[in-house]
């Protein structure tokens, strides 16, 4: 940090600056901006190198690689902000293949005018969120576009990882006969975010569930359970990555709604949003498939978990060449969970 | 969740079902139609329908007020929002309606117009309070239920002097639609709509009571029970309504006594017919022109009146032609079932809805397409095993 103050004749002003549209021309005030901003946080070997490019040594094996796009509003939200999410988002894409998360690279779109005090907030909750997970940010990309044409920041960050050998994980491989595992409540984070855009005030806050969820995944690995599927319902829901799954799986899947675990808040936030819980956003939550005879390791293993504590098997997968994903409501009746049509509107009466 | 835990409960759904079936009479169809978009919803989203006897069919009616408004009025919006300076606030399941020229107001907003979605009329008079030189224009629908919010939206803006804050309004009236259905007629079998009787609404209700459900049973001799929108309170109205048929009984009842009252909301009513007058006419989607079936605003309120104020063309002129294949008209009315209709899963589906039943989660075909796609196939497996 010393170091990096003596390149510049002035201190970026992280108090009461903003983001102007030098901060994007790729001279001394981006360099400033990075080093007294970025950098400080994120400080590793290889980011300090200043290259446009991160190396490093790979052992042989299969890598993975995901990236992930944040948009979000608002950018701070009861339970995390944009930065959290974007490591937490990107190492959960990357985990859910079975991978051990390595490195990360981050893109910023800044909208002109964006206060530096909030730009140095993200940056400092993506360094706390990818030190706790043991992952680094190794390199990254800030442009500014003007005021108006951006929505404060956007972050994209991209993961690599490897994953372990005899590991094979994948959304085509659930089979008929297959449990269906859910590890909590869902709908927390989109609730979260809806009630903070809305202004709605509970008796308990809800906060969003957004978490890095790949310690859980090398539980699950070491257990040695037979998994065939992992992947995180992040928008759209548990009703679209059960969709998704089902349709490259080329499978049905049948789940019980009494046994999907909703908070008491959030399914009277989604009573009064007119929004159905399923459809509703996680950002710390895995769906499991695996073979029915390690249903129970596998559930106890995710338990075991902080994240995990109210895991539940939802259901099953079943032979069906529609492929649907349908559900027995708590009534006994059947209802069928499609892919959502657009965005979830809510109802007007 | 307190009071509607109470009303989702297994147990007494099993009990429920029981005492349907147990009191239906095999040898008579039960044709009963839920008026609301409220309890269509209700029906499929707790699968209810899988829980009757197969001789009780739900019959799903006009009450979803997005299904019913028609394009027209949403040309004349989206024929507002090219004007400069106007932002367009309304409810949330109105942005993917298609108008007559198949756009919608979600597109309208994709091309730069200025359409924000609201939770109620308080936001939009938020908007105007923040915004105060542009125009803001609430695009107001719904049946009894929604309109007194905007009656008190229009006073509260008129108190304050809020001048950029105006209202489209379009609400409509239960009633006149209820007559509408019960004179309506088949056109190609030449017969009227067969139905034994309605589900009332329940939230409209609330509003205006039980009391102007009375001719129904009095002048077309079908009975009406007011239901709830939970599933429980659903299954026993479907109860109620057996019941009643079954011994020849004709006559309102009401299953929603934790809610409705025969005279309804007094307080609401009174702030609706201050700010409010019927209409001589207006169309509703797959119904058409109905006589005195809807609102518009008192002259004295001229100011905050959109239509009045930019000078929005009429809607006395020709109804606007929907899609010449969509059956949406005859299944609002219960002459057809969507899979009647020939555009029903083919060009015609919740991502490109051809008319409006498949665009409101209420919607009978959306419904249907959900839903009945599934069990559509599961019945064909059924028969393939057998």
């Amino acid at each position: 940090m010393s170091q990096a103050l003596k390149r510049f004749n002035t201190t970026l002003d992280i108090v009461d600056g903003v983001v102007d549209l030098s901060h994007g021309s790729g001279g001394r005030a981006s360099a400033q901006l990075i080093a007294q901003c970025f950098t400080q946080h994120f400080e590793n070997p290889m980011l300090s190198a200043g290259n446009d490019f991160a190396t490093f040594t790979t052992t042989a094996g299969r890598m993975v690689m995901a990236t992930d796009c944040h948009v979000i509003s608002p950018l701070f939200f009861p339970g995390g902000d944009i930065g959290s999410l974007a490591v937490h988002g990107t190492i959960n894409d990357v985990c859910m293949s079975g991978a051990t998360p390595w490195y990360l690279a981050a893109g910023f779109i800044l909208e002109e005018g964006f206060p530096l005090r909030d730009l140095d907030q993200i940056a400092a909750s993506m360094a706390r969120a990818a030190r706790k997970a043991g992952v680094t940010i190794v390199t990254g990309d800030t442009k500014v576009v003007e005021k108006g044409k951006g929505d404060g920041a956007f972050i994209t960050t991209t993961g690599v990882g490897l994953i372990p050998p005899g590991i094979h994980i994948s959304g085509e491989l659930a089979q008929p006969g297959d449990v269906v595992i859910v590890s909590g409540s869902i709908g927390d984070h989109g609730v979260a975010i809806m009630s903070q855009r809305e202004n709605l005030q509970f008796e308990t806050p809800i906060v969003s569930d957004s978490a890095a969820l790949h310690e859980m995944v090398a539980s699950l690995l070491h257990s040695r359970a037979s998994i065939h599927c992992l992947r995180d319902p992040t928008r759209g829901g548990l009703a679209t990555t059960l969709n998704e799954l089902a349709q490259q799986s080329q499978v049905g899947i049948k789940i019980h709604e009494s046994q999907i675990p909703v908070k008491p808040g959030v399914a009277a936030a989604c009573e009064l949003l007119g929004l159905d819980p399923l459809y509703v956003a996680n950002e710390g939550k895995l769906v499991c498939i695996c073979a029915a005879s390690d249903a129970k390791k596998v559930l106890d293993v995710i338990r075991a978990h902080p994240l995990g504590q109210e895991a539940e098997i939802i259901g099953s997968v079943v032979e069906d060449a529609h492929y649907f994903v349908h559900m027995e409501t708590q009534f006994g009746g059947q209802r069928i969970v499609d892919w959502l049509a657009g965005e979830q509107l809510p109802r007007i009466c | 969740m307190k009071y509607i835990d109470e009303f989702r409960q297994r147990e007494l759904a099993v009990k429920l079902a029981a005492a349907v079936k147990n009191t239906a009479n095999p040898d008579i169809t039960y044709r009963l139609m839920e008026f609301c978009g409220g309890h269509t919803h209700a029906i499929f989203r707790y699968g209810i329908q899988d829980l009757m006897p197969e001789n009780v069919e739900f019959v799903h009616g006009p009450g979803c007020p997005v299904c019913v408004l028609p394009a027209q009025r949403l040309d004349m919006a989206l024929t507002l929002l090219e004007r400069e300076n106007i932002i367009l606030c309304c409810y949330g399941d109105l942005l993917r309606v298609p108008a007559s020229n198949r756009k919608s107001l979600l597109q309208a907003k994709a091309q730069g117009s200025d359409v924000r979605m609201v939770y109620s009329t308080q936001d939009a008079l938020n908007i105007a309070r923040k915004h105060p030189d542009r125009e803001v224009v609430f695009f107001a629908i719904g049946f009894e239920t929604t309109t007194p919010p905007t009656a008190i939206a229009i006073l509260q803006a008129q108190q304050q002097h809020l001048k950029n804050f105006s209202v489209f309004c379009n609400h409509v009236l239960t009633p006149a639609a209820l007559t509408a259905l019960l004179t309506t007629q088949d056109q190609v079998n030449n017969s009227s709509l067969k139905l034994d009787g309605f589900l009332g609404p329940s939230h409209v209700s609330s509003i205006i009571g039980s009391r102007p459900y009375e001719f129904v049973p009095k002048y077309y001799y079908k009975p009406v029970v007011i239901a709830g929108f939970e599933p429980l309170d659903v299954m026993q109205a479907t109860l109620m309504l057996i019941q009643q048929i079954n011994q020849g009984r004709c006559k309102v009842e009401n299953q929603y006594t934790r809610v409705v009252t025969p005279s309804g909301n007094i307080k609401a009513q009174q702030i609706t017919a201050r700010v409010m007058q019927v209409r001589d006419s207006f169309e509703w989607r797959g119904l058409g022109f109905i006589p005195q079936s809807a609102l518009q605003l008192r002259d004295e309120f001229a100011a905050f009146d959109s239509e009045q104020r930019f000078a929005m063309p009429s809607d006395t002129a020709e109804p606007n032609a929907e899609h010449k294949a969509c059956a949406c008209p005859d299944i609002l009315r219960g002459l057809k079932k969507p899979t009647d209709c020939r555009l029903f899963g083919k060009v015609c589906s919740p991502e490109n809805p051809m008319g409006s039943c498949m665009v409101s989660s209420e919607g009978a075909c959306a419904a249907y397409y959900s839903y009945g796609r599934f069990r559509s196939s599961q019945n064909t497996s059924k028969e393939q095993v057998a």
